[in-house]
């Protein structure tokens, strides 16, 4: 199972999400901007970091890049509930998804102005997604959370509908680290394939390197999802 | 490609030959009489003005070391060859390189940038971080971990809230930017510093034995690349400017010659130079840091054949409209100097290519034994490199023990008030929690990502900050910084000991065996003899200290005129100490969380309170001597600590400094939460001292550790075969109910308390 993981220019956690697809089990497959093709990979990590150093709105020029041409192909409208290509945006990962408009909602400033760094205590709110469905309903897990521009927004009717229709994937629980509405962590694209999230379930894979080992089924569970594709 | 525009009445070499009585504003860029008149010497004519800007801002004092070269020299001669053993590369490169064994080397180095920090607070910072950076990757390492430590002003200041949230934010801005993992340093508050506040960076990188790369030129025909950033007019004399004068009240403001920092091109600059030095496309690499251009091609000519001829008018700019001598003096950020084969042209610029870093070939490596810069085919400098970066002015300043440190040294703080009852001492422990200095950091360390790369075993607030170098292995270093500037006032030779001690213990604390040393030297202006005096001591101190602990010191940095008109800063010299772990998941971290395990006080505590933080901060005292330091019993400390660690003797470790065996208790209980019930009557009575001194004495060679019911014989045999001292204080608690610190006899305090204490004494100053 190959899993490609995209490497922009100012891309940081990109060996951070391919240790995390390594320890899963998975191969990973590194993927460079400017490629114009996956490479036939069987599900996309879109990592964090700064891609090109995010000095006009975070994600603005990567959605541009060749290779997210072919990602958001690949994906599938936002709204079709046929799944497509499988893919995880972290971080700086949900901001180019949020701006490639494969998922709804933008993520602006954080309210206090400040970067964060700290262990977050997350909910698991939707298991029907390639990348949660070995968490159970509810689950409260504990991954990294490292952002200076994560405050998930979108307009009421927006949020209504993602909750609505089941696609918060994960909510900020014991403090909103900066200020998401609903305290929204993570959401997905209607089928579930698309989920974007703030926090990094991929620093928290190994005991000893990071909060604890919470973050690694989302990488096995979307070795599952191909496995049973 | 801008190119810039031949300038009009351009001062060649030519006319200056013509032109010998030709006044020139030596003195303006900071040269002294005898110094321009040995430039006339050195040239047999009247230097052209391009060649005046080099020679002023190679000679400053920061790129030259003039005062502090003679001093620094001593390093070379306390350093034995055991020391050596473990040196790939020593003192005068970009950084040191030591072997941590598998074919593994590292690389590390702090330096200063205090003067840009208190004029751009933000800027200052992020180009500190910026620079140490990039002479890490000059020795061919990737950089791995950065460290900072940061002294300001008082707390409660009003310039000290403009400069603590700009530095912060610059140093997490960059460094965050970077996917560096900042692992750890200090913040310290006093108003010493208020004028002048202290950033010191440190960066880590790791390599294989063989891809170390050195600066240097050699090879008639090589190509000289300068690739990165375009040059702007950012940073022009700031190192001359900035770092050799002094702050005085009510000067012109000096914004512009702070330099601006983009961490995306320096991003992409790391992976871009990592790739070509995999090619094996690079002969010698160098950063540019301060002085710029200056000092890339002097260095690198000086260091190689000793030849360099290179056509200004190719380097890329931002700014079409700057002359020669600025684009030579400018101090633009993100870029590096590589000296290339012409074989290997091709594929050099390919890979810049492939990052979209722009590369220009300025020139070439000749056997002339000159540096010629020739400005759109005139000669602008035509000298011999050596004497532009090696062979800068040499002083032995004036030197004198200040007079009023025999007055200092006989306030002791015996006088002072003590807390002798338990409720007097729960109420100094609490206000102590919450002092600056000993409160939390963690509104300025959440702002670091500790986690990028995946390899950070242990980070702030644990002693030492631990990462994974080799994954298949688990090989791995530890790193700490200390200083303590009242310790160097009181004493500058025992506070550069004592800096050196506190960094060495905390890298032993983790559970790693230390290697090697990086300093960095804050001192006041080298034309006071007292501060030279101050200077002088501490190099001595840190030399011996060195020799005796048998690390030795790698490289790192010397910040002088870090005063206020007339007033210096403390002497701070800040020492970091690096240590090898062969597999990092024997890390030891700082805090206790298995109840029932047995909490063991490692060391002799005498009463010593001599620049002692409860003095500092409950009285405003500072007097009398600092602690004693007997570095073998260092050692002994740092070899059971070292061994308990390999052999899963105990399970958390914290070295005890500032606050005493107080605040490591309140640290490790706080770190996972989990309480500690604690007596003090046989160390009172073994050591014989009071409660009060138990608890706040700042005594060296100790630390607390949490043992395991299973190992505790195992690990007191330990301890009385090596003859440390070691008496059981406590246990991890287990009494079920709210954690709370409990000092029998004395008082109880619940660890809510003490994190509400401790937790909110930064955010509530700053987030106001």
């Amino acid at each position: 199972m190959r899993i490609g993981i995209v490497t922009f220019p100012g891309s940081l956690d990109d060996v951070d999400a391919a240790r995390a697809v390594r320890v899963a089990g998975g191969e990973p497959v590194r993927l460079w901007h400017g490629d114009e093709s996956v490479h036939g990979v069987d599900a996309v990590v879109l990592p964090g970091g700064f891609s090109y150093g995010d000095y006009l709105r975070c994600g603005a020029i990567a959605r541009f890049s060749p290779i997210m041409s072919e990602v958001v192909r690949l994906a599938g409208p936002p709204d079709a509930t046929s799944p497509g290509l499988p893919v995880l945006g972290i971080c700086n990962g949900f901001q180019v998804l949020c701006e490639s408009h494969l998922l709804p909602g933008a993520l602006v400033r954080n309210d206090h102005r400040k970067f964060v760094c700290r262990d977050q205590h997350l909910r698991i709110e939707r298991t029907t997604t390639p990348w949660t469905s070995r968490y159970a309903d509810g689950e409260e897990i504990v991954v990294p959370l490292k952002n200076g521009e994560g405050g998930f927004v979108a307009d009421d009717a927006t949020l209504d509908r993602l909750e609505g229709e089941g696609r918060v994937v994960a909510r900020y629980l014991r403090g909103n680290p900066n200020g998401s509405y609903r305290d929204i962590a993570g959401v997905s694209n209607a089928s579930g394939t698309v989920v974007g999230l703030m926090p990094h379930p991929e620093h928290a894979v190994e005991p000893l390197f990071g909060p604890g080992t919470d973050g690694l089924r989302f990488f096995t569970s979307v070795l599952d999802a191909v496995l049973s594709a | 490609m801008t190119t810039a525009a031949p300038a009009t009445g351009l001062d060649t070499v030519e006319v200056a030959a013509r032109t010998p009585q030709t006044p020139q504003p030596y003195a303006e860029l900071g040269l002294e009489d005898d110094e321009y008149a040995r430039i006339r010497h050195i040239l047999g004519r009247r230097p052209t003005s391009s060649e005046l800007a080099m020679y002023s801002v190679m000679w400053s004092e920061h790129c030259s070391y003039k005062s502090s070269k003679v001093h620094l020299r001593r390093f070379g001669t306390t350093t034995t060859d055991a020391m050596r053993a473990k040196l790939l590369v020593g003192i005068g490169e970009n950084a040191g390189v030591v072997d941590i064994g598998d074919g593994w080397a590292v690389t590390f180095k702090i330096e200063s940038h205090n003067h840009p920090s208190y004029v751009e607070p933000y800027q200052g910072a992020a180009t500190g971080v910026g620079g140490i950076v990039r002479d890490i990757m000059a020795m061919g390492a990737r950089p791995i971990a950065v460290m900072d430590s940061l002294r300001f002003g008082d707390l409660s200041h009003p310039d000290t809230h403009r400069v603590v949230p700009g530095v912060v934010a610059g140093v997490g801005g960059y460094g965050n930017c970077l996917g560096l993992p900042n692992i750890g340093g200090e913040v310290v508050f006093d108003p010493v510093y208020q004028g002048n506040p202290l950033v010191n960076a440190l960066c880590v990188g790791a390599m294989r034995h063989d891809e170390i790369h050195l600066a240097n030129a050699r090879g008639e025909g090589n190509l000289v690349v300068l690739f990165g950033a375009r040059t702007g007019g950012d940073g022009i004399g700031g190192v001359s400017v900035l770092a050799s004068e002094t702050f005085d009240e009510g000067g012109p403001t000096k914004r512009p010659a702070v330099q601006v920092g983009d961490p995306f091109a320096e991003k992409v600059l790391i992976e871009c130079c990592l790739e070509l030095f995999g090619a094996n496309v690079v002969d010698g690499i160098q950063d540019l840091g301060g002085a710029g251009l200056s000092c890339a091609t002097s260095e690198l000519a000086s260091n190689g054949d000793g030849g360099m001829v290179i056509h200004l008018e190719r380097v890329p700019l931002r700014d079409p409209s700057l002359r020669p001598e600025e684009i030579l003096m400018s101090e633009s950020q993100e870029r590096m100097m590589a000296i290339v084969r012409p074989a290997d042209l091709e594929a050099f610029l390919q890979i810049t290519a492939k990052w979209d870093v722009e590369a220009a070939v300025l020139g070439e490596v000749t056997e002339t034994g000159r540096l010629e810069v020739l400005w759109h085919g005139e000669t602008i400098v035509d000298v011999p490199p050596r004497t532009v970066a090696h062979e800068g002015p040499v002083y032995e300043r004036p030197i004198a023990r200040p007079d009023r440190l025999d007055a200092v040294r006989a306030d002791v703080p015996d006088h002072l008030p003590r807390p002798g009852t338990g409720d007097e001492l729960r109420a100094a422990l609490l206000r102590l929690v919450a002092s600056p200095n000993l409160s939390s950091r963690a509104w300025v360390t959440d702002q670091y990502d500790r986690y990028v790369r995946g390899n950070t075993a242990l980070a702030m607030p644990d002693d030492a900050g631990v990462v994974r170098v080799d994954e298949s292995t688990g090989l791995g270093v530890a790193l700490a910084v200390d200083g303590n500037g009242r310790y160097g006032a009181l004493d500058p030779y025992e506070g550069a000991r004592l800096a050196l001690a506190e960094a060495y213990r905390n890298v032993a604390t983790a559970g790693a065996r230390p290697l090697a040393v990086t300093d960095c030297l804050n001192f006041g202006s080298p034309e006071d003899p007292g501060v030279m005096w101050q200077f002088s001591r501490a190099v001595d101190g840190l030399a011996a200290g060195c020799a005796e602990l048998g690390i030795p010191v790698t490289g790192g940095n010397v910040s002088f005129y870090n005063q206020t008109g007339d007033v210096a800063i403390h002497p701070t010299p800040v020492i970091g100490v690096l240590g090898v772990l062969d597999d990092v998941a024997r890390r030891t971290p700082s805090g206790w969380r298995t109840p029932g395990q047995a909490i063991y006080l490692l060391g002799a505590t005498r009463d010593e309170f001599g620049g002692s933080e409860w003095a500092f901060a409950e009285h405003g005292h500072l007097g009398g001597l600092p602690p004693a330091l007997d570095l073998q019993d260092e050692k002994r400390l740092a070899d059971i600590l070292i061994n308990s660690s390999r052999d899963g003797l105990v399970d958390a470790a914290h070295d005890l400094s500032e606050g005493g065996l107080a605040q490591a208790l309140v640290e490790a209980c706080l770190r996972y939460g989990a309480g500690a019930r604690i007596w003090l009557d046989e160390v009172c009575e073994r050591d014989r001292i009071t409660p009060f001194a138990a608890l706040f004495s700042e005594s060296t060679a100790r630390a607390v550790v949490a043992v395991p019911r299973s190992e505790e014989v195992r690990f007191t045999d330990m301890c009385a075969a090596r003859g440390i001292p070691f008496a059981r204080i406590g246990v991890v608690d287990d009494g079920g109910g709210e954690p709370v610190l409990d000092v029998q006899g004395l008082f109880t305090v619940t660890l809510d308390e003490l994190r509400d204490a401790h937790a909110w004494t930064l955010p509530t100053v700053f987030e106001a």
